[in-house]
Parts: C-alpha cells; structure tokens; sequence
C-alpha cells in the first residue's frame, strides 16, 4: 500500500476582512494512505471545512499545498467529490438526472450509453435508492437525499472522496443507518475517505485514524488517533468493547479537557 | 321503541355526510364564485352612483349600462367595417374577371381595402406591438441579467446605467426611438411599420428593467452548494449556466417578466395615445378628440378592455411560470 497517496503539507490559510486578515489554519500536516477513512473532529468553527475544501480545491491555501498521488492540487475536480452536509442535490433534477449529471462529466468519452446508465443505477443501488430513480429530491426524505449525494460522490470514482459532516442533518437512528451503509461500501469498494464530523461515536466506528484538530483561530492538528478495530465493525457488539470505548475516551478528553471549545471556556471564566 | 334511536342516529351521521359535503361544495363556490361576484356587483353600483352625479361637457359620466351599449356598439360597428371589407374585395373580384374575360391580356389592379380601424381591429394591434416589444425586452433583459448576476465585476460596471434608465418615463423615450426608427429603418418595402416599430421599441425600453434587474438577483443568489457542485464537476460555462444558473433563477426571471409585460402593456397604451399610432392608445385619443356625447362610454368601454386584456396576460404569465417552475409545492399568485 503507498503511504502518501494524498499529502497536506504545511498549509496554512488566511482570509481577507476589513482589518488584519484572519488566520484560519496553520502548519496542517497529514499523510493519508490509500484506502484509508479519516475523520476530522474538532470544535465548530476550528476549521475543519477548511481543510476540506483546500483539499477539494475550493479553497486555495496561502501556504503550502496538497499533493494527490504525485500531483498538485490547483482546483476543484471530480476526482475529490465531496458530499456536502445538505445534500446539495440539484432540485429541478430527478435523482437519476443528478447521478446522472455528475457520471457524464467523468466518463461520458469511456461509456456508451447503456454502460452509463448501468453504472448510474449499480451506484444507486448501492446506497439502496434505486427505487426511487425518477423522484424529485422534494418527494424525499433527509436520509435519502443524502444517499442520493453518496451516490453521486460514488458514482464519479473519486481517488478520495470528502465527506463534509454528511450526516450532521439527520436524525440519530436514520444517521446510524447511512453510517452502516458507508462502511458497507466503503469496505467493498476500498475508497480513499476524508470526513469531518460533530460526533465522537460515528468518528470512533468508521475511521481508521481520526485527526484532533485544535481550536482557532491559527488551527492545527493536535493529536491523531490510529483506531485499531478489526472490521467490518458491528456498532452493538462494540458498545461494550473496552477497546471502543479506550478510544471514544480519548477522543472525548482531547475534545473537552486539552482543547476546551473557547466558547464555553469564556462563559466558565466570567 | 329501541330501534327508533338506532335508525335516527344513522340518518342523522347520513345527513351530517351529505351537508359536509354540500358544506365543502358551498364553500368552494363561495370563494370562487360568489365573493368575486359580490365584489364587481358592489363596484357596479358605486360606479353607477357616482356616474350619475358628474355631469360633464360631453353629458354625464358613464355608467355601466351606457359603456354595455357602448361597447355593443363597437361591435357593431366592426361587424359592419368587415362586410363592407368583404363586399369591396367581391366587387373588386367581379370587377377583374368581367375584365379578364374581355381581354385577357388586360392588366387588372387588386387594391386593399382602405377602411378605417375598427376598436377590434385596435386591439389586435395592440395585442401584438406589446408582444413583438415585450419579446425583444426578453431577449436583451434574461442574458444581460445573467451576465450581471455572473460576474460582480460586469454587474459594477452595468448597475449605474440600469439605475438611470430605470426610472425613464416612456413619453420621454418615444421622440427618439420615433426619430431613430425613421433613420435607421429606410425600406422600399417595409415589413413592419414605422408606427408598430416605434411604440415596439419604446415598450421594449421601459419594460426591459425588471427582468433585468429580477434575473440579477435571481442568479446571484443561487445556493453556494450548487454552484461548488458545478466547480467539482468541472462544468463548462454553458453547462453551468444551462444546467445550474437558469433553473435556479427561473422563479425571479419569472417574477421579472411578469412585471415587464404589466409594464409594458402600460407604457404601450401611453406611446399609442402620444404618438398617435394605430392601437387602443389611438382609439381613446381619437374618441376624446371626436367628443360626441357616447364618446365617453366608448372610452370607458376601452379601459375596461385594457384592463381585462392585462388580467389575462399576466394570467398567462402565470401559466407558463407555473408549467415551468420546478418547484411544484411553491405558491404561486
């Protein structure tokens, strides 16, 4: 397996404002392998997104860069899909003619017709959607919506595909569903992950490595955490795993005891 | 004595089925029907009331049942124009082929017939000078508003001048576009007319601002998520606007267009009257200056038509916006 399949070297980020620029990350470092699912956890605002959308392209870093699989990341592309937090399906668009939209920008000079359409309806069977191909994405539900961007994400075989708290707007019982469902495909297919999220449970059962990101401004990476669980992962058994619950620990102190949320340090010290 | 309760109790949930149901039917009739009635009639007899206390130069103001004889009358009267059409073309006919048969080789005329413009006749010229300006407006108004909602820079650079324009009364237009369209549209064998380009374009110029300014806003404000999906998927600029930027903005183009072709329909009526080009504007203009004692009711007549003719353009708008919009569940009036 190469180890540097995707790199983020020394980025740093700065926005313009009225008065001194913001400084929003600084010296991210991360090696990602390939296959591998990362998660991305911190507080609100510690710039999370950040990191996601320099590696998506939609941001471009003022320092240092973001090397995948030897190249330069200099723009958005469909080889880094992301799946955003609300959905961001198109409305007018049926759910075919989203998945669809996106499959004939990657492969409309390698497929013929028939092959797009099979792949097309294969990825919206893999997030089980393929029986609701000619709805509208207001005749759905939350959690099918964000299947349907799953799929579309899925659909373009992205090297990584990034995953912007995708399952921040569901409720609990339809999040541990999805959650399920991604590690299915994720273990079938082998892809390259990067997810940010809220939540220590979800970060714990689905990642490989789950990186601690301090609060900001100036953010960085605080400590990374290699979660050595055998998959596939069943979320009942390890409920009472010792192991899991080492983990979740350690991801809880970071979050709530070396790297307080500033918010409610203020309101502690007042 | 037991069962009586029983067989009551049934009728009376029968009954209670039956007047839910004329309940829900009355009350649709009511909404649809009724209270709209209710409102014209109410308007009628204030109309008549108030009528019957003006007394001007050319007699009393109209009231409704003089503007119903009225417009009868323009009927009429067009009905009568159409005969008299159809009996010169007859004659004309009978004319050349006596002609022909005489001489074959003689060289018979066909003239058009030269009958005045009836109120009918009017408002077909109307009808379509307001729809010839309000197509050009679309064209120029949906890509201007595009390319400004676009690019922050075009649209810094464009506001200015759609700011002063905006506000441009239509009367204030019509000398130039009059003078323009004289100078610049010489044919030896036009297609339009001088008159129909003249009030096309002025209500081309007034009825052009609200699309573009409803389509700026409509396309500047598409959803940030939308628009970085485009970006990841690396779509083209006509993709782009093809598949992302018009659906989204539909609904405020829509919105826009609505309030052009209201104003345009306005603007049309003022530049006919002004420029004394043939349509409704003309009719009014040339009733006021005839002054008989129907000359009133027969304007009158023409208000209401004007105004009912807006009712069913904007109506059709509606239609169209409704076929087009992809969001079925939004309320649209």
């Amino acid at each position: 397996m190469k180890n540097n399949y995707l790199e983020i070297s020394q980025v740093g980020i700065e926005f313009p404002t009225e008065g001194e620029p913001f400084r929003a990350l600084q010296n991210v470092n991360l090696t990602i392998a390939k296959g591998e699912f990362i998660s991305l956890i911190g507080h609100s605002g510690c710039g999370k997104s950040t990191v996601l959308n320099i590696v998506a392209g939609l941001y471009e870093a003022t320092e240092g860069g973001v090397i995948l699989e030897g190249r330069e990341v200099a723009e958005p592309g469909p080889d880094r899909a992301v799946v955003f937090q609300n959905h961001a399906l198109l409305p007018w668009l049926t759910v075919y003619q989203n998945v669809e939209l996106a499959v004939k920008c990657v492969f409309k000079a390698s497929k013929t017709k028939a092959e797009i359409r099979d792949w097309i309806e294969h990825n919206l069977s893999l997030v089980h959607m393929d029986h609701a191909l000619h709805k509208l994405p207001s005749e759905l539900s939350g959690g099918m919506k964000q299947r349907v961007g799953i799929a579309r994400c899925l659909a373009m075989q992205p090297k990584v595909l990034l995953m912007d708290e995708p399952f921040g707007a569901l409720d609990a019982l339809t999040r541990a569903h999805l959650q399920d469902s991604l590690m299915d495909i994720q273990q079938q297919l082998g892809n390259t992950v990067i997810m940010i999220t809220h939540d220590v449970d979800e970060a714990v059962l689905l990642s490989d490595r789950i990186v601690m990101m301090t609060n900001g401004p100036a953010a960085s990476i605080g400590e990374i955490l290699c979660v050595d669980l055998p998959r596939p992962r069943d979320r009942v058994v390890l409920a009472d795993d010792p192991n899991f619950n080492n983990y979740r620990q350690q991801v809880l102190r970071f979050l709530y005891e070396k790297h307080k949320n500033p918010a409610t340090k203020k309101s502690q010290a007042a | 004595m037991r069962a009586i309760p029983v067989m009551s109790k049934i009728i009376q949930c029968a009954e209670m089925l039956t007047f839910t149901n004329l309940r829900l039917v009355f009350d649709k009739t009511i909404k649809k029907l009724v209270l709209p009635g209710f409102g014209i009639l109410v308007f009628l007899l204030l109309w008549q009331l108030v009528a019957n206390n003006i007394i001007t130069s050319l007699g009393q103001f109209p009231g409704p049942n003089q503007v119903w004889e009225q417009s009868n009358t323009l009927i009429a009267e067009h009905q009568r124009e159409r005969s008299k059409e159809a009996s010169f073309y007859e004659r004309q006919e009978q004319r050349n082929t006596k002609k022909l048969a005489k001489n074959p080789d003689a060289v018979v005329k066909i003239r058009a017939y030269t009958g005045k413009a009836t109120f009918v006749d009017q408002i077909g010229t109307s009808l379509l000078t307001v729809a010839f300006g309000f197509m050009v407006a679309t064209l120029v108004a949906v890509p201007l508003g595009i390319i400004c909602g676009l690019s922050e820079s075009v649209y810094r650079c464009v506001n200015p001048i759609i700011q002063t324009f905006k506000p441009v009364s239509p009367l204030a237009w019509l000398p130039l576009v009059t003078m323009v369209v004289s100078a610049l549209y010489v044919s030896d064998d036009p297609f339009f007319e001088k008159a129909f380009l003249t009030s096309a374009f002025t209500v081309a110029l007034c009825c052009l601002w609200p699309t573009v300014v409803n389509t700026i806003v409509g396309v500047a404000s598409i959803d940030r998520d939308l628009i970085n999906v485009s970006r990841v998927l690396q779509l083209s600029t006509a993709v782009h606007i093809r598949k992302i930027v018009i659906p989204s903005a539909i609904p405020m183009i829509f919105t826009g267009l609505r309030l052009s072709l209201a104003t345009g329909w306005m603007v049309l009526i003022a530049a006919e009257m002004l420029a004394q080009n043939p349509g409704l504007g003309k009719f009014i203009w040339d009733e006021f200056q005839n002054g008989s004692s129907n000359s009133l009711g027969r304007i009158m007549a023409a208000v209401l038509v004007i105004g009912v003719i807006g009712f069913i353009l904007d109506s059709l708008m509606l239609a169209v916006q409704k076929r087009v919009s992809w969001d079925k569940q939004a309320i649209l009036r």
